[in-house]
């Protein structure tokens, strides 16, 4: 649905060129949520923005369902007409959400549908719509200085929604709000995702936003993407940064040479076995729980634990191997820096 | 000087000083306005970027803000007669008037207008609008507030320079006081100007104020004054029950 290839942003700032966004290539599927997290500065929110062309890339193209934007004409500061029509079918959010505090709820909700030139009636059934949608009808006659944040987010997210878009883009649009409100709005927008088949491109800092509702995710760096995959696959992998993140287990304490530190991962079903005293029993070693969480990611429980054999690596092969068969992932920890060997 | 000779003498100059700066005014605001509109969007990063029409724009604008009034009557009493057929009299005053607060004014627009935030221009041009439709989408009436404090400012200024107008036989208050005031020693005469003067400058001010308020929506802002807010018909059902509720407020308010 959407996909950047080879796309390369540099902001040139007192003679001093600065690499935004260095290369990405990203695939968004049809009918997915996919999250886009980086620390600030990771050129995140110039990604969102070049994929609707609010800034220019330097090179690179960006095709939304099937239309190469970058192929249309325009400069920066003004877009033309073909570029213009293609945006109205692109919805997008805003972190300080990007109200006309002069007009009500439902004439913010209406702004869009003017643009396209749709008549007072039909603008005013939409509105309503959408509203109800977002569940705000109540609202209609206020103004945005009178409602609350997410309340505000609500309408911002009608407003974009008003052109009938197959692709929303949400610029941190939870990054304002507290964490209750945070979650009502992830809510609402996967909500919008299963029931109108809206493909969701979201960047985020928070990685609580891309566990709740991201179908794929990316992880940026310095201007490039480090990561990218379903979340399903990524927690598969081992290796996966995202994966990681996702589920923090802290510290665990001193290594020492002679214990094994394990990290078995499961999704689905395995965590019905009692693996842990199945190990127990069958080896007749002692198994110390350092750690372990369970958490629902794109909709699957998913579990981690991180537990602690007597031993070192070695001795430790045949156990590992009886983990491994019952469908679990096992990654050993190297203890001195803390990372899957 | 008898109040009725007083009375006599200012109904015609008070007369002539609103109608200098209510027609320079108009003049100043449909001027002034693209002017100031353009300042902003031609600069660097604007809407229509263009550094050269920038340039040149805030040259003029600067060149007419820095030439002092009384020397602007005189300059431009070539132009005056060319527009009104006379150098004489208020209706001459009114074509210095207007040229001096044209760039006066368009300094405030652009400055209204840069107040505008930067997120809202973004995204009306995420919803594929125009450069046209954020002019008159966003721009305009989200400095509504600020624009109409530009005017009331402006207006007032305008009162100030009338009163240099005397130097083209412009009339108005400002010239009454000065021959009657200050030439002829008639002090008393002089005051009751100055009060007429700060009568119509503060009754300005508070119309600007109050308008300025009324517009402006951020936050649920109540303005003490608000009682004079008009009771729209309500046009859905639920912003009926809205209206209600403020009513009841006012009424419980002290």
């Amino acid at each position: 649905m959407i996909t950047t290839k080879d796309l390369t942003k540099v902001y040139r700032s007192r003679g001093r060129d600065v690499l935004a966004l260095d290369s990405v290539d990203l695939h968004v599927q049809e009918g997915e949520v996919f999250g886009v997290v980086g620390t600030s500065g990771a050129g995140k929110s110039t990604l969102i923005r070049c994929v609707n062309l609010l800034e220019r890339p330097t090179s690179g193209t960006v095709t939304v369902d099937g239309v190469e934007l970058t192929a249309l004409s325009g400069s920066e500061q003004r877009a033309g007409r073909e570029l213009r029509e293609a945006r109205r079918r692109i919805g997008m959010v805003f972190q300080h959400f990007n109200l006309l505090s002069s007009r009500t709820v439902q004439q913010n909700v209406e702004l869009p549908l003017e643009i396209i030139g749709l008549d007072r009636h039909d603008r005013r059934r939409k509105a309503a719509e959408l509203l109800d949608l977002v569940g705000l009808a109540d609202k209609a006659g206020s103004y945005p200085g009178q409602l609350s944040g997410g309340q505000k987010q609500r309408v911002g997210i009608a407003r974009a929604l008003a052109g009938d878009p197959k692709v929303l883009l949400s610029d941190e649009a939870t990054s304002a709000l507290d964490p209750e409100t945070t979650r009502s709005i992830l809510q609402l927008l996967r909500d919008l995702n299963q029931q109108l088949g809206l493909t969701v491109l979201l960047i985020t800092h928070e990685m609580d936003v891309i566990k709740s509702v991201c179908d794929s995710a990316a992880l940026m760096r310095g201007g490039k993407v480090v990561e990218s995959g379903r979340l399903t696959d990524l927690l598969a992998d081992g290796h996966s940064r995202i994966a990681r993140d996702l589920f923090p287990l802290g510290d665990f304490g001193s290594g020492q040479a002679d214990r094994t530190v394990l990290e078995i991962t499961f999704q689905g079903d395995a965590p019905a076995q009692p693996f842990v005293s199945q190990l127990a029993r069958t080896y007749q070693i002692d198994i110390n729980i350092l750690g372990a969480a369970v958490e629902t990611i794109a909709g699957r429980l998913v579990g981690r634990m991180r537990v602690e054999l007597p031993g070192s690596h070695t001795d430790n092969v045949v156990p590992i191997g009886y983990l491994r068969q019952q469908g679990l992932q096992v990654d050993v920890l190297d203890l001195s820096n803390g990372v899957a060997a | 000087m008898t109040w009725e000779r007083m009375q006599e003498l200012m109904w015609p100059a008070t007369w002539e000083t609103l109608g200098m700066v209510g027609i320079a005014g108009l003049a100043t605001l449909v001027i002034g306005l693209p002017l100031g509109l353009l300042l902003v969007l031609t600069d660097k990063g604007g809407l229509l970027q263009n550094v050269a029409v920038n340039r040149v724009l805030g040259v003029i604008v600067n060149v007419g803000r820095s030439i002092p009034f009384i020397i602007l009557i005189v300059a431009v009493i070539p132009f005056t007669k060319l527009f009104t057929g006379t150098s004489l009299g208020w209706q001459a005053a009114t074509v210095p008037l207007a040229i001096g607060a044209i760039p006066f004014f368009a300094r405030l627009v652009e400055t209204a207008l840069r107040e505008v935030d930067g997120g809202l221009i973004e995204a009306l041009k995420a919803m594929g609008a125009g450069t046209g439709a954020i002019v008159r989408k966003t721009l305009l009436p989200e400095s509504l507030p600020s624009l109409v404090s530009a005017v009331t400012t402006t207006l007032i200024a305008l009162i100030g320079y009338s009163t240099m107008a005397g130097v083209v036989g412009g009339g108005g208050l400002g010239d009454l006081a000065v021959r009657y005031g200050y030439q002829r020693f008639e002090t008393a005469f002089m005051w009751v100007i100055v009060a007429e003067l700060v009568i119509i400058v503060t009754v300005l001010q508070l119309l600007g104020d109050l308008t300025a308020r009324r517009l402006s929506r951020r936050g649920d802002y109540r303005s003490p004054l608000s009682l004079f807010r008009p009771r729209k018909a309500a046009k859905a059902a639920p912003r009926a029950e809205k209206t209600e509720a403020v009513e009841e407020d006012l009424v419980s308010s002290p």
